[in-house]
């Protein structure tokens, strides 16, 4: 994805805000920020944050298009919406966070081996498939992401709470063999291809029509 | 009680021995006893959920709700569709509030749903609402208190509202940040609320706790010592993933944190369902990891 | 008056009886007090206890009526009687709600009572009903000065309330800045962004109307007379000169924009690519919507860059040390004119401020329209190669920064142009008289800069309404936001604080409605505010004058000026009855029939005194009627306990209070005074402005009187109170009366 990235540099060459406002979800809000901090407070793993919402915020004005994008940051959000509650000024700060993560791994700069992107890209890998989530696969998958010595240390430290959730009959090992799916799953699939090729297209397009 | 009917789908944590499989047992049972009756949308799937974004963008996420949405509006009409999970509320709340304001995403949507022959329109959509507005507004919490077989006496309860069920959308006459409705519900069927819970509606990491286990033990470690400052025998709460992350790591906390953790963590579903009468078993008990054995106790009396 | 007659009415209702001994109350009113006719009544407040003290002053012929029962501020209205004067003796919030129902209270609690009408029948022998002083006339009409939005804003009010209007500016046209305007922040739903100033509508609606008499180009020469009967001089540039009658004056000068030249750190004077907001403004409303054109060149902007709080909320030396208000959103408004034209806008603000109801909303439009805004404070601005660059500190992201500009506009405050401090003018005065150079230099160097008289007043305190601060003219804040301290000259708009057009003008329609005020309550003799429709005004007794010149340059409201005798010649309409020249007045020759020495030395004289064995002592309280009363009643109705030893006499003002009360009060025996008035100073709350702070600085030199009785100096203690301590006050008697305890009675009981 390299390539839109040099793409977008040269479109929106001297605005990110502009860049974020046409390519990020509900980024048309981030000039309606006005520089409280509540969000930032407000956040569970705001002390953990490289860059908090506000100051996510005020790069993006400030033209700092790859320290955001590069940033760590976004993908500290728990998904609370504590934020947006909060905002006085009513902006959907978590979806701009999601949608600034997303957009920053579509553009390739999302830092590598982000636990909780390697985490969230497994978890949709499963839905593509499947259609639903298989919670043993996704488990398993997390914790051999950093290869087979390492995957069965973290499962041996995982084991007493394996073991329990199985006992307690909420998780079935017989998972690993097909397991939840839906019917359709090829219908879903396409559906989700066409879906990206609009989103990819609407980037590509510069955003034309919003 | 009158009967009635909903549209619904589990989501995939409450499927037969998922993560949640004992919620929807209890659910299954609260429902029985207030003669609802949830028709399953067939073929439902995944909503994404919240860090779905990773590898899903906006217009990928949001069909997996809509396709949902539309699934529902040809099998089972107009009827609302009922969330029990509070991930699959807000996201299929989300798709239906885009395609009703954002006609690029519509747009985007319905191309692909195009492909396997579905479409959705706006205020043409059922409603989506969580269990918990089933319950609170249409079934009323004065009934649920009159119409319960025992009173659940002698247990002091935190009423853990989590971030999801409280955020962005709530429950209507709610506040953020100090909703009511859960401890009415404990009141309701008789046990006793912890007054001023300190960490109601604080975040239990969510997805984070798989991907940063050690910042979200620690916000888990603040929940749970809340509720026993509050004198909590037991936390319920009406969140899926709250009860999975703040019930199974008790024993990494204490590791970690050299506490002494051990408190049921359970559903209000499960207390409906054991005030109405029903056993451990039916009420989905044995599916806790850490046992509510004073719950069990009463359901066994 | 004919022959006194006192009758004394005691209520026995509001639990008064079952607290009171009423009869023995009787007796004390018709033996100790010399009431004619002493009744008490069940309930004295209701028709028929007022019918029954109407039968008196009808029938028997009582013309000093004394009511025992509630506060004088309860029941004002039952209790007003025409053509008798009127006492009232507090048992009610005074007396039995503030002392405990039980056995051992009793006696201390009935003693206080029969002082309290004791006292009460004292001051009824010295009080006279106020007659008129003759002075009055009525003139609808009122002169404003100024021509710009709050001028005229002013003019159309009092037009439309039926009343001619004088209306002087000293430009060529009327519209002052609003008319170089090119849009407004609007006043309503800021949503909508700027919208047209509308000022050539107002010019029209003052044009077509015949009760509105315009002077361009003319200043006002000379002020005098007073409220209800000014006469003013206009002259005009060409040199005509011409009189007019008003009855009172709305002064509307506004302000200018501080002196961009004074910022070369930001850029002022080094470029004509920086300039002010008025600056901008006229280059917007040249392009008339069209890009606008930058002066140095001529070219179309592309960047401009806007610096918040340039030369002001500073405290560097030659800065404006306060917030002007308005021009956070005058910035946003400008920013918009930007976008609008296609180009980009900074607005760089260390806090952004937005004040009025739609405030916020404008600011949001703001950031509709793409405004970048950014929290930075800047270092300094340059000019080099057709660039503005100006370098600043991120604040958020904590990081310096630089952006390059095609204009700087710099956010300067607003300088009031208000007249010469009318204090400063005569301490010059008489600083050059006494030959002293240094406080000349002082004085000329304060004045520096200032602007010449606007009003030309012919007053004994000077040519000028006072000054509360940098020049923005004195009102009291809260209470009386439009009163000036020239009774009938009311200041609106910038020159009296800093302020938006939407503000300005609402503030021009309350000093429009005042003025009106001011020419009804002079044709009537009534005083205007604090104590509105008093028709009592002072009088002095010429033979005893000393002529000292105290009470002139004490009244804090230049009422009095001199005659060719250099007596004090009283001006009853710009008095405001504060009785501070009484308080002044060494010889006491001063005097209102309602209010004098005597009213209150009589009363405090009156009291009971037990001899210096009896561990009975007596406090004297002299409480201001505007806070510290008020604030004594409402202790009385929450029930605080206080001291029964203490006895309660309220005054106009702490600055009515003469000295020689202290020292009649210490030479009757008082073991303590005690007095209660509002806060002084630059946040003064005092009712009367100078009063409280006058008594503080004559209450600093009873510590002589002190000395020479032979009497600890702790026993006179000045407080400054406000309406709220109601449980502080109670605290403070009693903590007096402890004080008394320990350092022991008075000697001078006899
Ligand atoms: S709470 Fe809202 S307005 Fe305040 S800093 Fe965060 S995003 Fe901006
Ligand atoms: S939703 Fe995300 S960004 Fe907002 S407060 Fe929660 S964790 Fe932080
Ligand atoms: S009463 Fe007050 S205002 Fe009136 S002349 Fe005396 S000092 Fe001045």
């Amino acid at each position: 994805m390299t390539q839109m990235n040099q793409a977008m540099i040269e479109k929106y060459r001297s605005s990110f805000l502009k860049e974020v406002e046409t390519n990020v979800e509900e980024g048309h809000w981030v000039k309606m920020c006005m520089q409280c901090g509540v969000c930032s407070g407000s956040c569970p793993l705001g002390p953990h944050w490289e860059h908090p919402p506000q100051e996510i915020f005020m790069m993006i004005r400030a033209n700092k298009r790859d320290e955001v994008l590069k940033s760590s940051s976004m993908w500290f959000c728990t998904s609370c919406y504590n934020c947006i509650a909060r905002c006085p000024r009513g902006l959907p700060i978590t979806h701009i966070m999601h949608g600034l993560a997303s957009y920053s791994k579509k553009l390739g700069l999302a830092p590598k081996s982000q636990p909780t992107e390697s985490f969230g890209q497994i978890f949709w890998n499963s839905i593509a498939s499947n259609g639903r989530v298989n919670e043993l696969k996704i488990g398993l998958a997390l914790q051999f992401k950093d290869g087979f010595g390492q995957g069965v240390k973290n499962a041996m430290a995982q084991k007493d709470l394996g073991m329990a959730m199985m006992k307690t009959k909420r998780m079935n090992p017989m998972e690993f063999f097909g397991g939840h799916t839906c019917k359709d799953k090829s219908g879903i699939a396409r559906m989700l291809k066409k879906a990206q090729e609009v989103e990819d297209q609407h980037i590509a397009n510069y955003g034309a029509g919003k | 009680m009158a009967k009635r009917e909903y549209s619904y789908y589990p989501g995939c944590s409450s499927q037969k021995k998922a993560s949640a499989d004992n919620f929807m047992r209890s659910a299954n049972a609260m429902c029985d006893a207030l003669d609802i009756t949830l028709k399953e949308i067939d073929d439902w799937n995944c909503c994404g959920a919240s860090i779905g974004y990773a590898g899903g963008g906006e217009i990928p996420r949001l069909s997996l709700s809509a396709r949902n949405i539309a699934l529902s509006k040809q099998q089972h009409g107009d009827a609302d569709i009922i969330a029990p999970c509070a991930a699959c509320w807000i996201a299929t709340k989300e798709a239906e509030e885009r395609v009703e304001h954002n006609p690029r995403v519509r747009e985007g949507i319905n191309a692909a749903l195009a492909e396997i022959g579905l479409k959705v329109e706006p205020a043409q959509m059922p409603k989506t609402r969580h269990m918990v507005e089933m319950l609170v507004e249409d079934i009323g919490l004065d009934t649920i208190a009159n119409g319960k077989k025992k009173g659940l006496e002698g247990l002091t309860i935190a009423g853990y509202v989590g971030c999801q069920t409280n955020r962005p959308f709530g429950i209507a006459g709610e506040s953020f940040e100090n909703p009511k409705y859960l401890d009415n519900m404990v009141e309701a069927v008789g046990a006793k609320a912890v007054d001023r819970y300190a960490k109601k509606v604080a975040c239990c990491s969510g997805a984070l706790m798989f991907s940063e286990p050690e910042k979200g033990q620690a916000l888990v470690r603040d929940i749970i010592e809340a509720a026993y400052d509050g004198g909590a025998d037991m936390i319920v709460t009406p969140c899926q993933l709250c009860q999975m992350n703040v019930e199974s790591y008790q024993t990494d906390i204490n590791k970690r944190f050299g506490t002494k953790f051990n408190i049921p963590v359970v559903y209000y579903t499960q207390l409906i369902a054991v005030a109405y009468g029903k056993s451990a078993e039916e009420a989905g008990l044995d599916g806790q990891i850490i046992k509510a054995t004073k719950l069990e106790a009463l359901a066994g009396k | 008056m004919a022959d006194m007659k006192i009758g004394a009415y005691i209520c026995k209702g509001c639990g008064i009886a079952e607290r009171l001994d009423t009869k023995s109350l009787v007796s004390v009113a018709t033996r100790d007090g010399k009431a004619a006719i002493g009744r008490e009544h069940d309930f004295l407040c209701n028709a028929d206890g007022v019918a029954m003290i109407q039968q008196d002053i009808d029938g028997e012929g009582v013309n000093r009526v004394v009511i025992v029962g509630c506060s004088r501020r309860a029941k004002t209205e039952a209790f007003s009687f025409e053509g008798v004067t009127l006492s009232r003796a507090n048992l009610r919030e005074g007396v039995i709600w503030v002392r405990p129902d039980t056995d051992e209270a009793r006696e201390t609690t009935q003693e206080m009572a029969e002082d309290y009408v004791r006292m009460a029948c004292a001051e009824a022998k010295f009080l006279k009903v106020p007659e008129s002083s003759g002075e009055q006339g009525l003139l609808r009409r009122i002169m404003v000065v100024g021509g710009g939005v709050s001028g005229m804003t002013a003019a159309l009010e009092a037009a439309k309330a039926g009343y001619e209007v004088v209306l002087v500016e000293k430009a060529g046209q009327l519209g002052g800045v609003a008319a170089q305007m090119y849009k407004r922040v609007p006043a309503k739903n800021g949503r909508q962004g700027p919208v047209d100033p509308e000022v050539e509508k107002m010019v029209h609606a003052i044009e077509s109307l015949p009760s509105i008499k315009v002077h361009l180009n003319t200043t006002v020469a000379k002020t005098s007379g007073a409220p209800g009967r000014f006469k003013v001089e206009l002259a005009t540039e060409s040199g005509s000169s011409s009189e007019a009658e008003v009855g009172a004056i709305v002064q509307a000068t506004g302000f200018v924009p501080y002196d961009i030249n004074k910022l070369p750190e930001l850029g002022g004077g080094k470029s004509p690519d920086v300039v002010d907001q008025l600056g901008f403004e006229m280059l917007a409303k040249a392009a008339n919507g069209g890009p606008i054109k930058r002066p140095s060149d001529g070219k179309e902007v592309g960047n401009v860059v806007f610096v918040q709080c340039a030369g002001q909320r500073s405290e560097a030396p030659g800065h404006l040390p306060y917030c002007s208000g308005h021009c956070c959103t005058t910035s946003i408004k400008q920013a918009m004119y930007v976008k609008a034209a296609g180009g980009d806008a900074t607005v760089l603000f260390d806090d952004l401020r937005t004040p009025g109801a739609t405030g916020e909303d404008f600011y949001r439009a703001g950031q509709e329209a793409g405004v970048t805004f950014s929290k930075g404070q800047v270092s300094s601005v340059e000019v080099a190669g057709g660039e503005v660059k100006v370098s600043f500190k991120d604040l958020i992201l904590n990081e310096e920064a630089v952006d390059n500009a095609d204009m700087v506009v710099l956010a300067t405050g607003m300088v009031p142009m208000s007249g010469p401090d009318p204090y400063l003018m005569l301490d010059l005065e008489s600083a050059r008289g006494q030959n002293d150079t240094a406080r000349v230099a002082d004085l000329e160097a304060q004045l520096e800069g200032g602007f010449p008289s606007v009003l030309n007043l012919d007053y004994r305190q000077g040519t000028d309404v006072p000054h509360l601060k940098h020049g923005f003219t004195d009102s009291h804040f809260i209470c009386f936001p439009y009163e000036s301290r020239r009774t009938g000259v009311y200041t609106a708009g910038p020159v009296r604080r800093p302020m938006d057009m939407a503000q300005a003008m609402e503030d021009a329609t309350g000093a429009a409605l005042k003025a009106i005020q001011a020419c009804e309550n002079a044709a009537l003799g009534r005083a205007a505010h604090p104590r509105s429709g008093d028709l009592s005004f002072p009088k002095f007794r010429m033979e005893g004058c000393t002529q000292c010149k105290r009470c002139t340059v004490e009244c804090p409201f230049g009422a009095i000026n001199e005659d060719e005798k250099r007596y004090p010649l009283f001006n009853e309409a710009r008095c405001r009855r504060c009785g501070t020249c009484m308080g002044a007045c060494p010889v006491r020759v001063i005097s209102f029939e309602n209010y004098s020495v005597e009213t209150v030395g009589q009363q405090l004289k009156a009291v009971d005194m037990p001899d210096e064995f009896s561990e009975k002592p007596r406090l004297l309280v002299l409480a201001c009627e505007n806070d510290a009363y008020p604030a004594l009643d409402m202790a009385g109705m929450t029930h605080q306990e206080y001291s029964a030893y203490v006895r309660v006499i309220p005054v106009r003002c702490l600055g009515s209070v003469n000295t020689i009360w202290i020292t009649d009060a210490l030479n009757s025996g008082y073991d303590g005074v005690m007095l209660m008035g509002c806060q002084k100073g630059d946040n003064y709350q005092c009712h009367f402005v100078k009063g409280s702070e006058m008594a503080h600085y004559r209450m600093s030199k009873i510590d002589d009187t002190l000395s020479q009785l032979n009497l600890e100096k702790e026993r006179v203690q000045t407080f400054e109170v406000s309406i709220t301590d109601i449980e502080r006050i109670p605290k403070i008697i009693n903590d007096m009366a402890e004080l008394i305890g320990q350092i022991g009675m008075s000697p001078f009981k006899f």
